[in-house]
């Protein structure tokens, strides 16, 4: 990647999208897009964070988006340590500070940092001495997300601007649509979110988005619909009446994806629930991204680090 | 304390709430009560064998009543003692403390109250005096023993923090309680609907990802203890109302002439959701701090009457509860020592006069307790406080006297010190 581009402010963490510029958020979907390119070479190494550590922090699991962030930091050539809460001792009652300080300690360069409450990520920075990385907090952001999503829509659209993207399901619950919201708008797109008013939190009007309740307004004329993944073991009964109830009105066949543009394309962020958020058909189908989105993970990822790398001393 | 001592607090800009006005002059005490007071107490006119306190022009009221402090004894004694809390009510210019019964175990047993009492009178330099739980073991299940417990000394009966859910338990309890006319505190919450919130429902909320509680949660609860106070005649006190929801019940309830009166907290009178910016787990309150427009809302039934009593909801927290995730961190803060700076914000910028002010932290908390003091008049017990409500500090929290940090005030600019705090006549704190 060329070091050119490496003069654009950034700040010291990820922690979330909110607060970001348009510019910065551009810069480093530039970049991804130069790391998509270093991916698809047979030599995918660069030397970029050649003898730096970086530390996967999980507290909650995760498959896809830890192995896209250890993948992203030895392409560009670092040491990637993997730590896991269930291999941890924050089971033994260690707080997530005493982790902090612990993990401090050991000099890692680069922190990734997923954790199942909101915030949780912002109090274990202000600990450590090296930038984090947020993978995803509560439900309050989940930055690399929504970074990975707005590359992928720029490159099969050749745009964000002007663009109307619904977000659709568990808009209450998501900070994938929290991120998404966020960065989309910042870039310019028509954000609306569609879902059931028991999933849509208070004060959403205020976002800046357009709010619908049903799929057939929500998604008229949708370049792109972006489906939420549902969680099932908090729904069933309390937020919504079933499931089947839940597939029967949002989620997204071939039927209901007519209503969108002709040429809208359909995103989800995985784990899918195939046959309630989105049917197999659709997933599976000629204007799916979801496996490309899965690719432009790695590279936002690598994106990111690497911006965050200008920081490190001698970097 | 001897009756014999004479001492007069002369040369005072004396703040009276009982006469809702500010006059020069000093206040006469012979041993543990007011003699006199007003412009004719100056040195001159007292004579000998009087001891002189030259105010110099500072103000003086009365003694601060804080109706809702965590006292950490017992079974809590490294969140806080009865001898920090007290050293913080003193610094603070709050003479009685009326210490909530969520201690462990809860305040459910007539023991309890005779421990704290007696802890009290070896520990404390401010009186304390006793709220008992008004369930056993605050579960909200059985009725307490209110009349042994009211003999052991406890003026009034609250659930603590943990609302109470059965109607059925609450009618009961409220009905036992009238035939000792015992004071009934509630804390309105209703815990299904706030169950998983963290603090106030609202767009900031839906920003940081945060569970919201909403205001109908505080309102619904509230309601249906305004409907049995109706049904069973008990005096009732509402001990944090935060929402216009809630006043609205509130001011129907007094119109319809019930025997209904209400508090709020100085946080809720002073901060805002938005203060909890970037996770701030001090500022994690339950109820939750609510918006500008209804902090406004709770200022202005301050002003109009609505609202009688204000408190420091003291609760200490220590390090391991607060330097974690937000939803993971307990609830409260402590107040006690800068409730009255705190309260002098709503001074300085003109939404309540001085006198109101210290109404609602002396005459009314004494009003609704029964209790003599909290008034400026011949033969109220001489709890008094001498303060200059413009000198500025900056809250360092190593500088408080509670044995618990967690204040919502950390570094803040108040205005505000408390030069001299008397109990019963005796001078229990000077600043330096």
């Amino acid at each position: 990647m060329s070091p050119a581009s490496l003069s654009m402010i950034f700040p010291r963490h990820l922690l979330g999208v909110e607060g970001m510029t348009r510019p910065q958020i551009e810069d480093l979907l530039d970049r991804a897009d130069e790391a998509v390119n270093v991916s698809r070479q047979v030599e995918k190494r660069r030397r970029v964070l050649r003898g730096r550590t970086l530390i996967n922090l999980f507290f909650e699991a995760s498959t896809r988006t830890q192995a896209s962030f250890e993948l992203a930091g030895k392409r560009l050539g670092a040491d990637v340590m993997n730590m896991s809460v269930a291999t941890s001792s924050v089971n033994k009652g260690e707080t997530l500070i005493d982790t902090a300080v612990t993990l401090n300690a050991m000099h890692p360069d680069l922190i990734v940092v997923r954790h199942h409450h909101s915030g949780a990520v912002n109090l274990l920075a202000r600990k450590v001495s090296c930038p984090v990385i947020n993978a995803g907090d509560g439900s309050h952001e989940h930055p690399t997300q929504a970074l990975l999503d707005a590359l992928t829509i720029r490159r099969n659209k050749g745009r964000i601007e002007g663009l109307i993207v619904a977000i659709c399901g568990d808009v209450l619950h998501s900070r994938v649509a929290r991120s998404n919201i966020i960065a989309l708008a910042t870039l310019g797109a028509r954000v609306r979110v569609v879902a059931p008013s028991t999933l849509l939190p208070a004060g959403i009007e205020r976002f800046g988005v357009e709010v619908h309740r049903f799929m057939e307004e929500g998604i008229r004329d949708a370049d792109i619909v972006m489906m939420l993944r549902i969680q099932r073991e908090r729904m069933e009964g309390a937020f919504l009446p079933s499931l089947k109830e839940f597939a029967h009105f949002f989620g997204l066949d071939d039927e209901k994806l007519k209503w969108a543009k002709p040429d809208a394309l359909v995103m989800h962020p995985g784990p899918m629930n195939r046959g309630v958020e989105i049917s197999s058909s659709v997933a599976d189908g000629p204007r799916s991204l979801i496996t490309e989105q899965v690719e432009m993970g790695v590279a936002v990822r690598m994106a990111v680090l690497e911006s965050l790398a200008q920081h490190l001393p001698n970097g | 304390m001897s009756n014999s001592i004479r001492k007069a607090l002369v040369n005072a800009q004396i703040v009276d709430p009982l006469a809702d006005k500010i006059t020069t002059g000093g206040v006469l005490i012979e041993g543990d009560v007011i003699v006199s007071l007003g412009a004719g107490v100056t040195p001159a006119n007292c004579g000998s064998g009087v001891e002189i306190v030259d105010c110099r022009g500072l103000h003086l009221a009365p003694g601060l009543i804080d109706m809702r402090a965590f006292i950490g004894e017992p079974g809590a004694s490294h969140r806080e003692t009865i001898a920090t809390v007290s050293a913080a009510a003193a610094a603070g210019g709050v003479t009685t403390l009326l210490a909530t019964p969520e201690t462990s175990p809860p305040v459910d047993g007539s023991a309890t109250v005779d421990y704290i009492t007696r802890r009290a009178r070896d520990n404390a330099k401010v009186r304390i005096n006793v709220c008992a739980a008004l369930t056993k073991g605050l579960a909200g299940g059985e009725i307490a023993e209110i009349g042994l417990l009211r003999q052991a000394g406890a003026i009034a009966f609250s659930n603590g923090s943990q609302s109470i859910v059965s109607s059925q338990v609450m009618r009961r309890a409220m009905t036992y309680a009238r035939d000792f006319d015992a004071l009934v505190m509630h804390y309105a919450e209703d815990r299904d609907l706030a169950r998983a919130g963290v603090m106030n429902e609202c767009e900031f909320a839906a920003r940081l990802g945060l569970a919201g509680i909403p205001h109908e949660a505080e309102a619904i609860v509230l309601d249906r203890d305004m409907r049995l106070v109706a049904l069973t005649g008990a005096r009732y006190h509402a001990e944090l109302v935060t929402n216009s929801l809630s006043l609205d019940i509130i001011r129907k309830a007094k119109a319809a002439g019930l025997p209904v009166t209400c508090g709020t907290s100085i946080n809720h009178l002073t901060l805002n959701e938005n203060d909890i910016g970037d996770y701030r787990t001090f500022l994690k309150m339950s109820p939750p701090l609510r918006s500008e427009s209804e902090r406004l809302a709770l200022v202005e039934a301050l002003a109009d009457g609505t609202i009688e009593v204000i408190v420091s909801d003291h609760n200490p927290q220590d390090v391991e509860t607060k330097r974690v995730p937000f939803p993971e961190a307990a609830y409260g803060a402590i107040g006690v020592e800068t409730l009255l700076a705190a309260g002098l914000r709503l001074v300085s910028s003109g939404q309540i006069s001085l006198p109101k002010l210290m109404a609602a932290m002396s005459l009314h908390p004494a009003d609704i307790l029964r209790l003599p003091q909290g008034r400026l008049a011949a033969g109220a017990p001489a709890d008094l406080i001498v303060f200059d409500p413009d000198e500025p500090f900056v809250v360092d929290p190593q500088l408080l006297h509670s044995r618990s940090k967690n204040t919502p005030f950390d570094e803040a600019r108040l205005q505000g010190q408390v030069k001299h705090t008397f109990v019963g006549g005796s001078a229990i704190w000077h600043a330096d």
